[in-house]
């Protein structure tokens, strides 16, 4: 469903991603582990289409469709949702409203009808469950005042609610104590299904011991340098990432 | 993408909707300024010998006056005398039954009911249905004129008086008399004073002592003839413990000439009343050079003369050329509340100059101003504020919040707080922020899956949210929709 081949991408001169390739099936749950700055929040980035990121070969398709060619709003249209790292707040829009905007772009996109009130209500107040968000925050400005395990368990609430085909969480974990890391892994492991698959960003092994992921890559320098099965996690864990050429995170 | 570019087009083909001009036969008076166009136009309006002494008099302090110099907006000199100073169609109603069908089909097109029935708003309610608007009494000022007043006998049941300026100067001289020039002086300024000698029409509206208006009450403001200036002239009055909700719209002709618009409101508030005043501004903004547009150049004050009065200005600005105006509130009576709520945007080459004055004179006075500035392409844009508290007013409190949001790199917002304090019980909080339209905001919402255009919306009603939620429901709406109109295609 996801196939990246020799990507390359640079933020302003910096060349950060110098040749990234991945195969993706439905359902499948693959992990980038990887030091700070070895370029995995950039792979996120440049898959959602954030245009500080210049492409500067290689190639995305996804579902035999060429990434790039896609706005990033048409790419979230078809399914690619992308969990921020540092959600953005939007003062004055209640985080319900946005939410229902996002879901009747989508099935515009769709040709689906608009999604009546009611039902999105019912929806949006099971789905905040999956995550133990409190009901409140659905109708207080996106990301405003919330506070930092708030806010990521709202970009998994946001997912839940669009239903994307392919997940991808670009360090959800940082920042998170023990409960939020719980509730936002709760939440995808409801939305785990044959035909939607995950891509997790992370520095840590711990969020990996509540997904279970299918696969592990490990990225240095731009470069996915060794990929397993979920013991590499653990392995990571023990050896820390000096053996792979990173440097060690503190 | 098909939809997005459909949403473009769709915006951009729209532009200014309200530019359109109604070819219909009207009286003017010849250009030019002098003692016998005020006789002239007090003439005819039938005024009483009195009104046309207070306009001589206005006349002669305006001729010793010089225009204003110290606003942060920059215009050649008006010629006084190359403007026309009354306009009006030639057929005048005498009923709603009587008005010219051009005239019904002007205020049709821009959205304005003229027909006494209920209406639907536009606003659908969380089951999908749409709600039945509440009935809205119209005055429509035509040019000079007032055209037509809807549910004037629904009103009168409840005692309120609803009509233009000078319906009342005829049939309620005693009451206009005795308020017109308390709350704002014949010789305040330059524009009050001209507005004083050549006032043309505007709405009168008094609600006697405990009544509570049944409705909205509402003056559309139009400029339709060409080098012809419209001082409108407003004057409210609530009686003690009365409440009345008022709110005007204005639009105009898109003309490569300025137009001028001067107007005086002055509102007047009890014991225990409260005045909310509202405003949507859309006169023609001219064009992305700067050519055209209506310089809108209006003094608005409210009195809270009895003790716990309450006088609320709400504003959204969107139109003129240049707009230069500031309603206050004179806090005379204890325990009395001033507020203001401001959007102003400017884009292309409009210039504004917006705020407001709180004076507390009573003990115990409060006021709150939110003013909220947007900012596109090369315009700029000035929140001008004072708040003075005399030495009677003890425990005196205010809030001011100015927010500026930018949406170019070549426009400009500008913040000029003045703070008078006269006595040491006084509690002031000013908060003030300058943002950018964020890209990551932008982005945040793209990868949602919401249009650019959409996001752009979206974040913009969101920065203005805490002064739209101040206007009655249905205007809300038409503000929102203004701003997206207002605002399509205008980030760089």
């Amino acid at each position: 469903m996801l196939k990246i081949e020799n990507l390359t991408a640079r933020i302003e001169e910096t060349e950060i991603l110098k040749g990234i390739n991945l195969e993706m099936g439905p359902g499948e749950v693959h992990a980038i582990m990887g030091p700070n700055g070895s370029g995995k929040s950039t792979l996120a980035k440049v898959l959602a289409g954030d245009e500080n990121y210049e492409v500067t070969g290689g190639s995305v398709h996804f579902e035999g469709a060429d990434l790039f060619e896609m706005e990033p709003e048409e790419r979230a249209r078809a399914g690619v949702f992308m969990g921020f790292q540092y959600p953005v707040e939007i003062p004055g829009v209640s985080n319900s409203y946005f939410l229902k905007a996002a879901v009747n772009a989508a099935r515009e996109a769709r040709g689906e009808p608009e999604i009546d009130p009611v039902s999105f209500l019912k929806l949006a107040r099971e789905r905040a469950q999956w995550v133990k968000l409190d009901e409140s925050l659905l109708n207080r400005p996106v990301n405003s005042g919330f506070s930092g395990g708030e806010k990521k368990r709202n970009e998994i609430f946001h997912m839940a609610m669009l239903e994307p085909k392919l997940g991808i969480l670009d360090e959800t974990d940082s920042g998170l104590d023990i409960d939020a890391l719980r509730a936002v892994a709760d939440g995808v492991n409801s939305m785990r299904a044959p035909e939607r698959s995950f891509l997790i960003i992370t520095h840590y092994q711990r969020l990996l011991n509540y997904i279970e992921p299918d696969h592990v890559h490990v990225m240095v320098n731009g470069r996915i340098v060794r990929s397993g099965g979920k013991e590499l996690a653990e392995e990571l864990e023990r050896s820390g990432y000096a053996l792979f050429g990173g440097e060690e995170a503190a | 993408m098909a939809s997005s570019n459909e949403t473009i087009e769709a915006f951009t083909s729209r532009g200014y909707e309200a530019g359109f001009y109604t070819d219909i036969e009207q009286e003017f008076a010849p250009p030019g300024l002098d003692e016998d166009t005020v006789r002239f136009i007090s003439q005819k309006k039938g005024e009483p010998e009195w009104m046309l002494e207070w306009r001589l008099e206005a006349y002669r302090g305006w001729l010793e006056m010089t225009p204003p110099q110290w606003q942060n907006v920059h215009f050649p000199p008006i010629d006084f005398q190359a403007i026309s100073y009354y306009a009006a169609p030639k057929e005048q109603p005498k009923s709603l039954d009587e008005v010219d069908p051009k005239l019904l089909e002007t205020y049709q097109k821009l959205g304005i009911p003229l027909h006494e029935q209920k209406m639907l708003a536009g606003v659908v309610d969380d089951s999908g249905q749409e709600q039945e608007r509440p009935n809205v009494a119209v005055d429509a000022v035509f040019d000079s004129v007032s055209v037509a007043t809807t549910f004037k006998d629904e009103l009168a049941k409840h005692g309120v008086i609803f009509c233009s300026i000078s319906e009342a100067l005829r049939d309620y001289p005693e009451l206009v008399r005795q308020y017109i020039g308390t709350v704002v002086p014949r010789k305040d300024n330059f524009f009050a004073a001209l507005n004083s000698a050549v006032f043309s029409d505007g709405s009168f509206v008094y609600v006697p002592k405990g009544v509570r208006c049944p409705m909205e009450l509402s003056t559309y403001f139009r400029i339709n003839a060409g080098h012809t200036g419209q001082f409108e002239r407003t004057l409210i009055i609530a009686e003690p413990g009365s409440y009345v909700s008022y709110l005007e719209g204005c639009t105009a002709p898109q003309r490569d000439e300025n137009q001028l618009h001067a107007a005086v409101v002055e509102l007047y508030a009890h014991d225990d009343a409260e005045i909310k005043y509202s405003t949507v501004q859309n006169w023609y903004p001219g064009d992305e050079n700067g050519k055209g547009g209506v310089y809108n150049f209006v003094t608005k004050r409210g009195m809270c003369a009895g003790k716990r009065s309450k006088i609320s200005w709400t504003q959204v600005e969107t139109g003129s050329a240049i707009t230069w105006k500031y309603p206050s509130c004179v806090l005379k009576g204890d325990d009395s509340i001033g507020e203001f709520y401001s959007v102003a945007v400017t884009r292309g080459m409009q210039q504004a100059d917006t705020g407001t004055k709180m004076i507390h004179m009573g003990k115990n006075t409060r006021s709150h101003i939110v003013s909220k500035g947007i900012s596109a392409d090369r315009a700029q844009q000035s929140y001008r504020g004072l708040v003075k508290v005399l030495p009677t007013a003890s425990n005196a409190r205010n809030y001011s919040q100015c927010d500026s949001m930018l949406m170019s790199s070549e426009c400009g917002a500008h913040t000029f707080p003045y703070i008078d304090i006269q006595n040491p019980s006084a509690q002031l909080e000013h908060e003030a922020t300058t943002s950018k339209i964020g890209d990551d905001q932008i982005f945040y919402c793209k990868q949602r899956g919401i249009s650019e255009e959409d996001a752009v919306s979206m974040i913009v009603n969101g920065f203005c949210k805490e002064v739209f939620q101040e206007l009655p429901m249905e205007f809300a709406v038409e503000a929102q929709k203004l701003l997206e109109v207002t605002l399509e295609d205008s980030v760089g």
